[in-house]
């Protein structure tokens, strides 16, 4: 199987999709020519033309509430935020428009929003967040998160496809840090399911996106210890996938969930209180989260280092977890 | 009240005096953002970094007519408005450095600097972000009875912003005394703008609301002083707010680094020849090679010192990433 980038795993899907299906559509600021911001839509404007590549103005609003208008008329739209952190500019069309449409109508919405998502570069408050736990509390969206380019493209493939309103977080940390082999034709990942990264019977860690791969290397210094850590890549907020957690538990008694967003009603809050709820008798260890801290991105390098969970944060973690 | 559109004609000249201190200002602000580039490039600086390269009459001409206790918000590409409005180059440098020494203590970069003392409410990274709240400043002012004045900087992307049409509507409706500055600079990121907006003249999204617009050549400082200083006066005097265009042009890649393949071949060096604002000035001044290499060298020194400043800084420590969420 070929190896792709995660960025270009999402590009060569984006592509795919719009041979495939006529009603795909890509908007976005500076997607055309110049290929977007981050350069996933690159060569595409050349391809498809500038209809179905559609450079937008700097109106989220309009963007995001247009592909919900578009959706209606039966097109399949593809919105880019430049950054993850301006869906707050298109929050309302996608909160109460987009995300209560079906419910109160009865007519699905069928649109993707593409969220580069995500620190380490110093980009400061504004352009590092990962607000999928904001949108984890609105019923009628979708959430996914993937971490590998395998992932990337058969839940973009999956969102594409999907009748209601699907956030893509893709994490800008991995568009080419991570390569992985990507099936060449079309293949779905279907959208609630998690994927066990790796097999363990000593303590269960759940994560999602850029942590994912923070989690590879903290359990493999555990190894060391003689421990072996179950890594459960949840790859879907919402729904999210509570039997994959819940039978992962079961076998460990033990779970750390990580996450690269802050902490308070982050979503691993959730996967503590349900695991908590349905495994009470079962648990060795209080589940515990490690995620950022209760405060905007910084960016003074020094400062954003400690904000995100580094490896020997996981390291630690996973050590306390098992001593309990 | 005057409404409508400002044509400036041939302007009454300014003073020799006045006009070299522009320059010196320009200049500074010109060494600073290339030396910018340069330590990015080197390394030294992370992030996104927008320099203003080319902008730099707009952000003098303006802030010149402004009082201390004027306030100004700013967007991502900042470093210009900051220094004309009294910031250090030292407490910007060390921000740009992450260090505690920082306008915003290292926690904010170069697209989140603020610097209250001197009147700057910050930069404002999300496009048309700064505009909702120098409505509110200029209210508060008006409502407190106080002679001062509030100006957003934004560039022509801004104005396809739902935030833009909300806040000049508003500001026109309760007749607050803000200056609304559009730094038409011709292009949103790599987007050219007559692909972003249906209409050239800008002025004509103000006239919707019945603003008064000036137009500006943004490039000639002295005809952006007088204009701001119309534009200044008409809002501080009572008569409601001011949208300003200043048409101007970019001098350099959108951010550091930017290849710029959306511009046209040879563009960018033919601006550089025709639209500097800078040599523009020297020559009307007629400044020659002695005093331009005394300036030169004056401006060279602060800024190398604001780099010099900057690097020995404080890393701000890392528990400290918890102060002051909240008040
Ligand atoms: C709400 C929002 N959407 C998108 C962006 C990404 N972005 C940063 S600068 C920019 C272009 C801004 O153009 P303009 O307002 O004309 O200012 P200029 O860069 O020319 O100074 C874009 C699209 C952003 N910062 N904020």
């Amino acid at each position: 199987m070929p190896e792709l980038t995660y960025l270009e795993a999402i590009a060569q899907t984006l592509r795919q999709e719009m041979e495939r299906d006529e009603r795909v559509f890509l908007i976005g600021q500076d997607i055309g020519a110049y290929g977007g911001a981050f350069k996933v839509t690159n060569g595409l404007q050349e391809a498809f033309g500038e209809w179905r590549v559609i450079d937008a103005p700097l109106s989220e609003t309009a963007i995001v509430g247009g592909c919900t208008g578009a959706a209606l008329m039966g097109m399949r739209p593809i919105a880019e935020m430049q950054f993850a952190d301006f869906v707050s500019c298109g929050w309302d069309q996608i909160v109460t428009v987009a995300a209560k449409q079906h419910w109160r109508a009865g007519t699905p919405i069928p649109i993707v929003i593409r969220l580069p998502s995500g620190g380490g570069f110093a980009g400061g408050p504004f352009h590092s967040q990962n607000p999928e736990s904001s949108f984890a509390h609105i019923p009628g969206l979708k959430l996914v998160c993937p971490a590998t380019p395998s992932d990337a493209k058969g839940l973009l493939t999956s969102a594409i496809d999907d009748p209601n309103p699907v956030l893509f977080f893709e994490h800008k940390h991995l568009y080419r840090r991570v390569r992985g082999e990507v099936a060449e034709s079309r293949f779905t990942v279907p959208i609630g399911t998690a994927r066990i990264e790796r097999e363990g019977n000593d303590a269960t860690l759940v994560t999602w996106g850029a942590m994912l791969h923070l989690a590879v290397e903290a359990a493999d210094a555990l190894v060391e210890d003689g421990a072996s850590i179950e890594i459960v890549d949840l790859r879907s907020i919402l729904p999210w996938d509570r039997d994959a957690v819940l039978a992962s538990v079961e076998k460990t008694s033990r779970l750390l969930v990580v996450h690269e967003d802050t902490r308070t009603a982050g979503f691993g809050a959730e996967i503590l209180a349900t695991v908590a709820a349905e495994l009470f008798e079962h648990l060795d260890a209080p589940p515990r989260r490690l995620t950022a801290p209760d405060c905007p991105v910084p960016f003074a390098p020094s400062l954003e280092r400690r904000f995100l969970p580094q490896v020997e944060d996981l390291v630690t973690a996973l050590r306390e977890l098992l001593a309990y | 009240m005057s409404r409508g559109v400002t044509k400036l004609e041939q302007p009454t000249r300014l003073s020799r005096e006045t006009l070299v201190s522009f320059l010196e200002e320009m200049l500074l602000i010109r060494r600073f953002e290339e030396k910018v580039e340069e330590r990015f490039r080197a390394g030294d600086l992370s992030g996104f970094l927008h320099v203003a390269l080319g902008q730099e009459a707009v952000a003098v001409g303006v802030c010149r007519t402004l009082e201390s206790d004027d306030v100004i918000a700013s967007t991502h590409r900042a470093h210009h408005h900051c220094l004309a409005k009294g910031m250090t180059p030292n407490a910007l440098m060390a921000e740009l450095y992450g260090k505690l020494e920082g306008c915003s203590r290292g926690y904010g970069g170069s697209m989140h600097l603020y610097d209250l003392a001197t009147g700057n409410l910050g930069a404002n990274a999300v496009v048309g972000g700064g505009l909702p709240g120098i409505v509110g400043a200029a209210l508060s002012f008006q409502l407190r009875g106080e002679p001062r004045i509030a100006v957003a900087f934004f560039g022509d992307g801004a104005t396809n912003t739902g935030a833009f049409h909300e806040s000049l509507n508003l500001a026109q409706l309760w007749s607050v005394p803000a200056v609304f500055v559009c730094e038409n600079n011709h292009y949103a990121e790599s987007t050219p703008s007559h692909q972003h907006m249906p209409i050239t003249d800008l002025s004509r999204r103000a006239e919707a609301f019945g603003m008064h617009c000036v137009v500006v050549d943004g490039q000639d400082i002295e005809a952006v002083y007088l204009a701001a200083t119309e534009a200044t006066a008409h809002a501080r005097a009572g008569n409601g707010p001011v949208f300003l265009v200043a048409n101007t042009y970019r001098l350099t890649g959108h951010y550091v680094g930017d290849p710029q393949v959306y511009r046209p071949k040879g563009e960018l060096r033919e601006l550089r020849e025709t639209q500097d604002p800078i040599p523009r000035l020297r020559e009307l001044l007629g400044v020659d090679e002695e005093s331009w290499s005394a300036l030169e060298a004056d401006v060279k020194a602060t800024v190398e010192a604001s780099v010099e400043f900057a690097k020995s800084g404080t890393d701000p420590r890392p528990e400290d990433a918890l102060l002051n969420v909240y008040a």
